[in-house]
C-alpha cells in the first residue's frame, strides 16, 4: 500500500484545508474560550461537516455513511489540526463511532450510525478514571440485575462528556482494575436518572467532563459487544483514537513550524532576519526532519487500520508517541523562537503548545506508548 | 501489473538458476566485491556472481542498456531487488562508481566519456574513489586548492587530497580541482577523471581511532591527464560535485539497512547482557532507550518509502537527501552508543582473548560509526543545506 496520496485523497485534504481554513480558523477557538460557550464548539460548524459527508466518513454507504475510510478520516483530522478546530470529530465519530462499527449489534448499528452520520447526535466514550492514561484501570462497576445492569463510579476526561446526547461507558463487570478481562461496553442516556456531568475547561479551550454515575439503571440491551469482553474492543478503539489523534496533532505541528519559519523569515535583530542565525536555522531543520518522520508514520498507520493489518497497535503507539513527541518540540520551539510576542495571548502559537499537552496526555503519552510498543514487539 | 508478474517469475527463474549458493548467504566483511583491476576474491562464487550479474546489467539495473545497464523501469528494478531479497542474494558488487559517479556521469557526461566508463563500473572492471576533501577544505569543501592547469594539449595536477576511500585500491579517482584561482571559489572549480596508475599519483593510508585505516591521502605531483577527461566544461565543476554530494548521502543514509547483511537484535543483547525479566528487559531506562531507536528507525525506513513514492522518475534524491544523510548517520551512531551501554565492559575490548570476535567488532564498529556524521558532509553541513535549500532561510 501507497504512503503517497491519491488524487481523490488530495482532492478530499484540499477540500478539508480550505473549510476549515475558512469556516473555523483559530479566532474561532478564542471565540468560543473567550464566551465561555457552553456547547464547546459550533454546532452550525459541525452541521455543515456533517453535509459534506465527514461525520460518517468511516461508515459504509449503508449505514449512512461515506465510506472513505480511516485515512479520510485522518486527513480532515490533519486539516483540523491545522486550525485547531474544536469539533466532535474525536469523540462522537473516531471513538465511539468506531466502538459501535466494531462491537455493535446490527440493531444498535442501525440505530447509532446514521444518528452520527447526520450530525444528530453527539456521543461521548468514557473509560479514564485518574489523570494519568490506564485503560484497564477501571474500577466504576456495573452489576446484573433481573432487569439489566446498575452503574455505579466515576469517570474523567470524558471528551465532549458534558453535552453528548449518549455515552458509551467502560464498566468493570468482574476482575480487578488493571485487568483486561471483565470489562463490559454500555451503552447510557447523556441524561440518565443518576449520571451527574461536571464540565471540565481544558487549558487548550476544549471541553470534557467528569461523569458521576449513581445507580444509573440500563437494560440488558445496553451493552455493547459481549459482557466482560470490552477489553479488547476498547483497546481496539483506543488504537484508532490514537492514530487519529495522531493525524490531528500531525496538522497542528505542520502549522505551528510554518507559522515559526515564516516568523523567523520576517522578524529582524541585528539588522537582519533572525533566521538568518544558524542557532535558530538547525534548530528548525531539526524540526522538519522529526515532521517529515512525523508524516509517514501517521499516513502509515492510518493505512494499517484500513487495510486490516495485525500490526495496529504497534504502529498506533509509533504514531502517538512521536506526535506527542514532535507536537511538544515544534509547539515549543515555536513560542520560544516568537521570542516575547509567543508569550502573549493574542499571538496564537500559544494556542498550539497548549493543545500540544491536552492532546498528549489524551490517550497515553510518549512513555506510555514506548513502554505499550516494546512490550507488543517482545522486550 | 500483467507484464510485471510476468518479469517477476523470470526474474526469480534466472535468479534460481544463477545465483550461485554461497552467494546467498549473509556476507561477512572479507567476502564484500568492490571489483576494480587487482580484485581479489577470496570466493570464487562470487567473481561468479559478478560476471553474470553485470552481463545482464542487472549491478546497475535502471541505467540504459546501450551502456551496459540493465534498461530496467524503476517498478522493475524494485521487483528485481524484492526478489533478490527473498532468495537472499548478496549484492553482487559495492562501488562508488555506482553510487555517485555513474548517476553524474549519465548526467553531465559527454557521449564518449559514458561509453567509457560506465560499462566498466557496470561490470566491476574498474574501481572508482573520490577525491573532494583536502586537508584544507573540508566542510568549506569550496575552498579546495588542488590546481589544475591547462598545457595546452593537457591538464597538469599538483595537490593533495585527504579521506580518499579505499584510494589504495582503487583504479580511477573522480576529483575536484582549481582551474581558476582568481574567480570566486565556487566558480574557479571543475570536475576532473583521473587514472591513478598516471605518474605522480601516490596514496598513504591514515589509521583511524577504530584500528583500521579505510581512507588515505592521496598526492598529485605533476600529474599528466588527458583533456577528455574533464566533466561538464572548465569552472562549472561545483555544480556536478553537488549533485554527486546528493547522491552521497542518500547512499550514506542507507547505512545499516544494507542488502546481504545481518542486522544485530538490539534488543536480544539487551537481554543477553543486561538481564531478562519476564520476557523483557530487565532495565526499565535501557528499554525505553530501545524503544526510541527502534521507533525512529521504523519511522525513518517508512519515511524513505514514502520519498522513493513520491520521487518523480528520473529525479535525483535532491536536498531531502541532507535530511537523510543527517538523521540516518545520527540514528546509527546512537544504536552504537545503545549496544555499548547495554553490554558494558564487553563492548569495550581492543584484542586478545577476553572477548569474542562480535564483541570486539562491536567495539570497532562503535569508533568507525563515529565518522557517519562527519563523511560526505558533517551533520551541521546538512543542516544548513535543509534550512537554506528546503526551509529558504535566509543566509
Amino acid at each position: 500500500m501507497a504512503l503517497a496520496l491519491t488524487e481523490e485523497q488530495q482532492l478530499l485534504k484540499q477540500t478539508a484545508l480550505d473549510f476549515f481554513g475558512e469556516r473555523s480558523p483559530v479566532r474561532e477557538l478564542r471565540k468560543l474560550r473567550d464566551s465561555k460557550d457552553a456547547t464547546g464548539f459550533s454546532r452550525a460548524l459541525w452541521k455543515q461537516m456533517a453535509e459534506l459527508g465527514w461525520a460518517g466518513i468511516i461508515f459504509p454507504e449503508s449505514y449512512g455513511g461515506s465510506d472513505f475510510g480511516y485515512f479520510g478520516l485522518g486527513l480532515v483530522l490533519e486539516a483540523a489540526g491545522r486550525t485547531l478546530a474544536a469539533t466532535p470529530l474525536v469523540s462522537t465519530v473516531l471513538l465511539c463511532g468506531s466502538a459501535v462499527m466494531l462491537a455493535g449489534s446490527e440493531a444498535q448499528r442501525r440505530a447509532i450510525l446514521p444518528a452520527i452520520a447526520s450530525g444528530q447526535r453527539i456521543m461521548a466514550l468514557a473509560f479514564d478514571e485518574g489523570p494519568r492514561h490506564a485503560p484497564f484501570n477501571m474500577a466504576l462497576r456495573a452489576a446484573k440485575s433481573d432487569k439489566g445492569w446498575t452503574l455505579d463510579g466515576e469517570k474523567v476526561f470524558v471528551l465532549d462528556g458534558h453535552i453528548a446526547d449518549q455515552l458509551i461507558v467502560a464498566a468493570r463487570t468482574s476482575g480487578k482494575p488493571g485487568e483486561r478481562a471483565g470489562i463490559t461496553l454500555f451503552l447510557v442516556d447523556g441524561n440518565a436518572g443518576g449520571v451527574t456531568r461536571t464540565r471540565s475547561m481544558m487549558v487548550d479551550s476544549r471541553n470534557a467532563a467528569r461523569i458521576g454515575f449513581k445507580g444509573v439503571r440500563v437494560g440488558a440491551d445496553a451493552v455493547l459487544g459481549e459482557a466482560d469482553r470490552g477489553g479488547d474492543v476498547l483497546e481496539a478503539v483506543l488504537d484508532r483514537g490514537r492514530i487519529g489523534l495522531a493525524a490531528e496533532m500531525l496538522g497542528s505541528a505542520l502549522e505551528a513550524f510554518e507559522r515559526t519559519v515564516k516568523y523567523l523569515k520576517e522578524r529582524k535583530q541585528f539588522g537582519v532576519p533572525i533566521g538568518s542565525f544558524q542557532a535558530l536555522k538547525h534548530r528548525a531543520a531539526e524540526m522538519f526532519c522529526e515532521i517529515e518522520l512525523a508524516k509517514s508514520v501517521v499516513l502509515d498507520a492510518l493505512t494499517a487500520i484500513d487495510e486490516r493489518r495485525n500490526d495496529v497497535a504497534q504502529v498506533a503507539s509509533l504514531a502517538k508517541a512521536r506526535l506527542c513527541d514532535t507536537l511538544f518540540l515544534v509547539s515549543n520551539e515555536g513560542v520560544q523562537m516568537h521570542g516575547g510576542i509567543g508569550m502573549t495571548d493574542e499571538e496564537e502559537i500559544g494556542f498550539f503548545m497548549k493543545r500540544a499537552r491536552v492532546a498528549a496526555a489524551t490517550f497515553g503519552d510518549a512513555g506510555f506508548h514506548r513502554d505499550r510498543y516494546a512490550g507488543l514487539e517482545g522486550y | 501489473m500483467d507484464a510485471l508478474e510476468t518479469f517477476r517469475g523470470e526474474t526469480r527463474t534466472w535468479l534460481e538458476a544463477n545465483c550461485p549458493p554461497s552467494m546467498r548467504t549473509s556476507m561477512p566483511e572479507d567476502e564484500t566485491v568492490w571489483g576494480g583491476r587487482n580484485a581479489k576474491y577470496k570466493n570464487a562464487d562470487a567473481k561468479l556472481w559478478l560476471d553474470r550479474m553485470g552481463s545482464r546489467g542487472w549491478t546497475v539495473p535502471t541505467w540504459p542498456k546501450q551502456y551496459g545497464g540493465g534498461g530496467l523501469s524503476r517498478a522493475e528494478a524494485r521487483v528485481l531487488d524484492e526478489e533478490m531479497r527473498k532468495l537472499g542474494c548478496r549484492p553482487p558488487l559495492l562501488s562508488f562508481g555506482i553510487w555517485m559517479l555513474g548517476p553524474v556521469l549519465l548526467e553531465f557526461g559527454s557521449e564518449e566519456q559514458k561509453r567509457e566508463h560506465i560499462p566498466k563500473i557496470a561490470r566491476g572492471e574498474i574501481r572508482w574513489c573520490q577525491g573532494y576533501s583536502e586537508p584544507g577544505a573540508g566542510s568549506d569543501l569550496a575552498g579546495l586548492q588542488t590546481r589544475c592547469v591547462d598545457r595546452g594539449d593537457h591538464y597538469l595536477v599538483n595537490g593533495q587530497k585527504i579521506w580518499t576511500s579505499y584510494a589504495n585500491f582503487a583504479d580511477w579517482i573522480f576529483a575536484l580541482v582549481r582551474t581558476d584561482p582568481d574567480a570566486k571559489k565556487h566558480e574557479g572549480i571543475s570536475f576532473l577523471l583521473i587514472d591513478m596508475a598516471s605518474p605522480g599519483v601516490r596514496t598513504s593510508p591514515i589509521r583511524l581511532i577504530s584500528g583500521s585505516s579505510p581512507f588515505c591521502e592521496t598526492f598529485f605531483e605533476n600529474v599528466k591527464v588527458p583533456k577528455q577527461n574533464l566533466v561538464g566544461k572548465i569552472n562549472t565543476g561545483w555544480t556536478i560535485a553537488k549533485r554527486l554530494l546528493e547522491h552521497e548521502r542518500a547512499m550514506i543514509s542507507g547505512i545499516g539497512s544494507r542488502q546481504g547483511s545481518v542486522e544485530r537484535s538490539l534488543e536480544g543483547y539487551a537481554k543477553k547482557y543486561a538481564g531478562e525479566k519476564d520476557g523483557r528487559v530487565a532495565d526499565a531506562a535501557l528499554r525505553e532507550r530501545i524503544a526510541r531507536h527502534k521507533m525512529d528507525g521504523r519511522a525513518f525506513g517508512l519515511t524513505l518509502r514514502r520519498s522513493a513514492e513520491e520521487a518523480k522518475a528520473g529525479q535525483g534524491p535532491g536536498p531531502a537527501a541532507s535530511m537523510f544523510k543527517y538523521y540516518g548517520t545520527e540514528q546509527n551512531k546512537r544504536k552504537y552508543e545503545i549496544f555499548l551501554s547495554a553490554m558494558g565492559t564487553a563492548a569495550l575490548g581492543w584484542e586478545g582473548d577476553g572477548f569474542s570476535d562480535d564483541e570486539v567488532s562491536l567495539t570497532r564498529e562503535w569508533l568507525r560509526s563515529k565518522a557517519n556524521s562527519i563523511e560526505g558532509g558533517t551533520s551541521e553541513v546538512q543542516l544548513n543545506v535543509i534550512a537554506k535549500r528546503v526551509l529558504g532561510l535566509p543566509d
